[in-house]
């Protein structure tokens, strides 16, 4: 078990964002993270990380109860993200960006180890003629690879993926799911937040569902596309339900 | 010991309402466009000499000089929004406050030319006025009322007018304030032209209760500082319970140890506030 | 070490040294005066760069590490007899050891809060030190002419002082580079381009900012020592000036902020600058108009300053200009 998340809830003011919400993550897993706008996925994500202190409920991260640390002491413990917005260091080069990440992610390595690393996890997100670039000169998508090449360098145990394929068309769809692929064979275990239906069944091993801040479902992708509790969740927002139709039909 | 204390604390109230005024026009500021205005000092000076010249040249009253004051301060205001401001809204914050402190020394710079450093002071009295115990100058009482009604009119001119609820919307989101049609750089420039107007109003308000030079507007710009922390920085009606907690630590202090400690006691306070309380005394959150 | 053939490190260094022999030759002490005042704005410049171009905290009361030095530096020559190359290390110390004391809790405010802060702290300090007595209070402290014999005179007490504040102006430009070279520097731009991404990346923000904060504090406080020594008078208003901070930040603007040459440049230039005006017929008393329309127009037109607009427009230039 590389990740307990037990009771998690997490409030602000009034709104309870993330409720009691308790999963378990094996080693190299792919575990996909479904629900509706504004179900608290990304919330929960930010519970994981620390950059919120949960209100309620502890994580332990690789045995250690990690709950309320601050984000540099859990990304020093190997786990990693990338942001649903983009948030590149903009006056830094590409290389630099990744650079930090080996810096100051697990290994805390120094900087020629840090740029050779940085180097090779470019060459795997497919940014190595652009790493002289400044990151303030990507175009959307390259971001988004950079947001990965940035929580890769720091060769993390756990990577949570907020994501990374919004906004992407199909030809880089494709690309990142190879990439995906590619991480968790090198044994990475990975959480993956992700409105693209077809990608996410696809990679995942396993599913949660969130719905209001609650867990409403868990298991494989095929349980949990045809539980009725789902569907309502996702029908109940017309939006999702068109989404969810318009990918079914690609 | 009550009867020395009452005097003080009258004395602060009076001059902490003005404090309030003086400190308003940083904070309106702030709060609209996240600009501190560094010129905010050279601008209360200019508002001392604006209403000292037109009484001492052409004898106009100095009550009735605030109204020119106050159209002046506008007008360069919105003038200064657009030379320095408009361009460096988006920057980061080290260009406004760079921008606004260069207008800041070209002003000073000016002004030590123009006017030297010699104290002036504005020579027209309203005598003395006295409330049972205590004794004050009718100036003083008059530059207290002169800014609560300021206080007033900018209060009304924000919850009831439209151009006030523009600057409001503006304030809240400037992109989706665009978006309902709002022109946002206009409001901006005459949001500026406002706080510069309380600025020269409050400056030429302090000229008729004592004696000023040029550099004046420096010492007022520190003490808005504190007033608009203590307040909640962006908070205008935070600044007037500022301003009346900065003349009361000023009006009572004194009776108690040396004045040479009162600035140590108000510094230190600013820091501490901005530490513990970031939004203010009276935490009026954005 | 490979550094030091690196020009991004040489050339500031090479450019400091040249200017410091200068008034050697001739045993000029006019000449001394003004690179004297060159050579501290260079110095606090670079000093104030580290928190404030690699970092991205604006300090506006940057001052306050220069007033507090050079109060205590002071204190040890004139009333304990110390001498001079003992109280200058004292006052970098008590410099470093109120950055660190005030860093932990001043450096969680960002942006503006964070300016206010620092202009809340410089005030505090020269009201504090007007109120103590054995500081000399609001008139500060003289002198002895005496003093001066323990260095042979005054002429080479003067001496002394040029030497030593040019030998840390050199110290700051190596530290500078250094730090900018270093992973403690990559997480302070990390930090400067978006904390909390930095945060999530693993950059321990907090320390790495004291840090940044007390390095930045330091050579100040080495600094304030050497100038009042030199002076042989101090006075709370001319220890903790406001204007002068300010002075400071537009000298790392006009260079360009981040960079290891800009500050060095910028504060060449802007001293240079005042010194024409300052003489000329027709500036003498206009200087700070002059000086505030062209910050006005290098904020809003350039502002990466000189040394970072070069290295944006001229892509070879970057392996030079550091």
């Amino acid at each position: 078990m590389i990740l307990q998340v037990d009771n998690v809830t997490k409030q602000f003011g009034g709104l309870t964002a993330v409720k009691n919400v308790t999963f378990g993550l094996e080693e190299g897993e792919i575990l996909g993270l479904l629900g509706p706008n504004g179900a608290g996925k990304t919330t929960l994500f930010n519970c994981l990380n620390g950059v919120y202190a949960p209100t309620m409920g502890r994580i332990i991260f690789r045995g250690q109860d990690v709950t309320g640390y601050r984000p540099y002491r859990v990304a020093r413990l190997g786990l990693a993200r990338t942001h649903q917005i983009v948030r590149p260091l903009n006056e830094l080069s590409v290389r630099e960006n990744v650079v930090v990440g080996a810096c100051y992610g697990r290994e805390g390595l120094g900087l020629r180890a840090a740029t050779r690393v940085a180097d090779e996890v470019l060459e795997l997100v497919g940014l190595h003629e652009r790493s002289h670039q400044l990151a303030s000169s990507l175009n959307v998508a390259q971001k988004k690879r950079l947001e990965m090449a940035r929580a890769l360098a720091s060769h993390p145990y756990l990577l949570l993926l907020d994501e990374v394929l919004a906004g992407l068309n199909t030809a880089e769809v494709m690309g990142m799911l190879a990439t995906i692929r590619k991480i968790c064979e090198r044994g990475v275990t990975i959480i993956m937040i992700e409105h693209i239906m077809h990608a996410i069944m696809n990679l995942s091993h396993r599913i949660l569902v969130l719905n209001y801040g609650e867990l409403i479902a868990q298991g494989a992708p095929a349980e949990v596309a045809q539980d009725p509790v789902v569907i309502e969740a996702y029908l109940g927002n017309p939006e999702m339900a068109e989404k969810l139709l318009e990918e079914e039909e690609i | 010991m009550l009867d020395m204390l009452l005097p003080s604390i009258v004395d602060g109230l009076l001059i902490g309402v003005v404090y309030g005024l003086v400190a308003m026009g940083l904070t309106l500021i702030f709060g609209i466009m996240n600009v501190i205005n560094l010129a905010h000092g050279p601008i209360i000076a200019l508002g001392m000499f604006g209403v000292y010249l037109l009484f001492t040249n052409t004898g106009v009253n100095p009550y009735l000089g605030l109204l020119i004051v106050a159209g002046g301060g506008l007008i360069f205001g919105v003038i200064m929004y657009f030379v320095a401001v408009h361009r460096v809204l988006n920057a980061p914050h080290l260009a406004s406050l760079l921008s606004t402190f260069a207008v800041n020394m070209i002003i000073i710079g000016a002004g030590t030319v123009v006017f030297s450093t010699n104290f002036r002071n504005v020579d027209f009295s309203l005598g003395a006025v006295t409330f049972g115990p205590v004794t004050t100058t009718g100036a003083r009482v008059a530059a207290a009322v002169v800014a609560l009604l300021v206080t007033a009119a900018l209060y009304l001119f924000l919850r009831r007018t439209r151009l006030g609820k523009n600057i409001r919307a503006v304030a809240n989101n400037r992109k989706s304030a665009e978006l309902m049609g709002i022109p946002s750089s206009r409001v901006l420039a005459i949001s500026f032209g406002i706080g510069a107007m309380l600025a020269a109003v409050s400056g030429g308000l302090l000229a008729t209760i004592q004696p000023f030079t040029i550099l004046s507007g420096g010492v007022y710009e520190l003490k808005s500082f504190v007033i608009v922390v203590l307040g909640g920085l962006g908070n205008p009606v935070g600044a007037l319970a500022g301003g009346l907690i900065l003349g009361l630590i000023e009006g009572i202090v004194p009776v108690f140890m040396k004045t040479t400690w009162v600035p140590v006691l108000e510094f230190a306070l600013f820091v501490l506030i901005l530490l513990v309380r970031p939004q203010g005394l009276f935490g009026a959150r954005q | 070490m490979s550094a030091w053939r690196q020009p991004g490190l040489w050339l500031p260094l090479l450019l400091v040294a040249a200017a410091a022999i200068w008034p050697a030759f001739g045993n000029n002490a006019s000449l001394r005066e003004t690179i004297f005042t060159m050579l501290m704005s260079v110095a606090l410049a670079s000093s104030l760069n580290i928190l404030l171009g690699y970092t991205g905290y604006v300090n506006f009361g940057s001052i306050v590490f220069f007033g507090l030095g050079g109060y205590l530096g002071f204190y040890t020559v004139s009333a304990l007899g110390w001498h001079l190359l003992l109280a200058v290390p004292i006052g970098g110390v008590a410099a470093a050891t109120l950055a660190l004391l005030l860093g932990s809790a001043v450096l969680r405010l960002r942006g503006a809060y964070f300016a206010l802060a620092t202009i809340g702290i410089n005030e505090a300090m020269k009201a504090l030190v007007i109120n103590l007595d054995f500081l000399g209070g609001p008139t500060g402290m003289n002198l002895n002419f005496s003093i001066y014999q323990e260095y042979g005179g005054p002429a080479q007490a003067l001496w002394l002082t040029y030497w030593a504040l040019a030998v840390i102006t050199l110290l700051v430009i190596v530290v500078s580079y250094l730090v900018k070279k270093s992973k403690f520097g990559l997480g302070l731009m990390a930090i400067r381009e978006d904390e909390d991404a930095a945060e999530v990346m693993g950059v321990v923000a907090p320390r790495a900012k004291t840090t940044a904060y007390v390095i930045s504090a330091f050579f100040p406080g080495l600094i304030g020592v050497l100038f009042f020594f030199k002076n042989g008078i101090i006075e709370p208003e001319s220890a903790f000036r406001l204007h002068l901070s300010v002075e400071l930040l537009v000298m790392v603007m006009l260079g360009g902020a981040g960079t290891v040459l800009g500050p060095v440049l910028g504060a060449a230039f802007y001293q240079r600058l005042r010194g024409l005006l300052l003489t000329s017929e027709l500036f003498k008393n206009t200087q700070l108009v002059v000086a505030g329309v062209l910050l006005l127009l290098i904020v809003l037109f350039i502002p990466a300053g000189a040394v970072g607009w070069l290295r944006h427009r001229f892509a070879p230039l970057r392996r030079l200009l550091e």
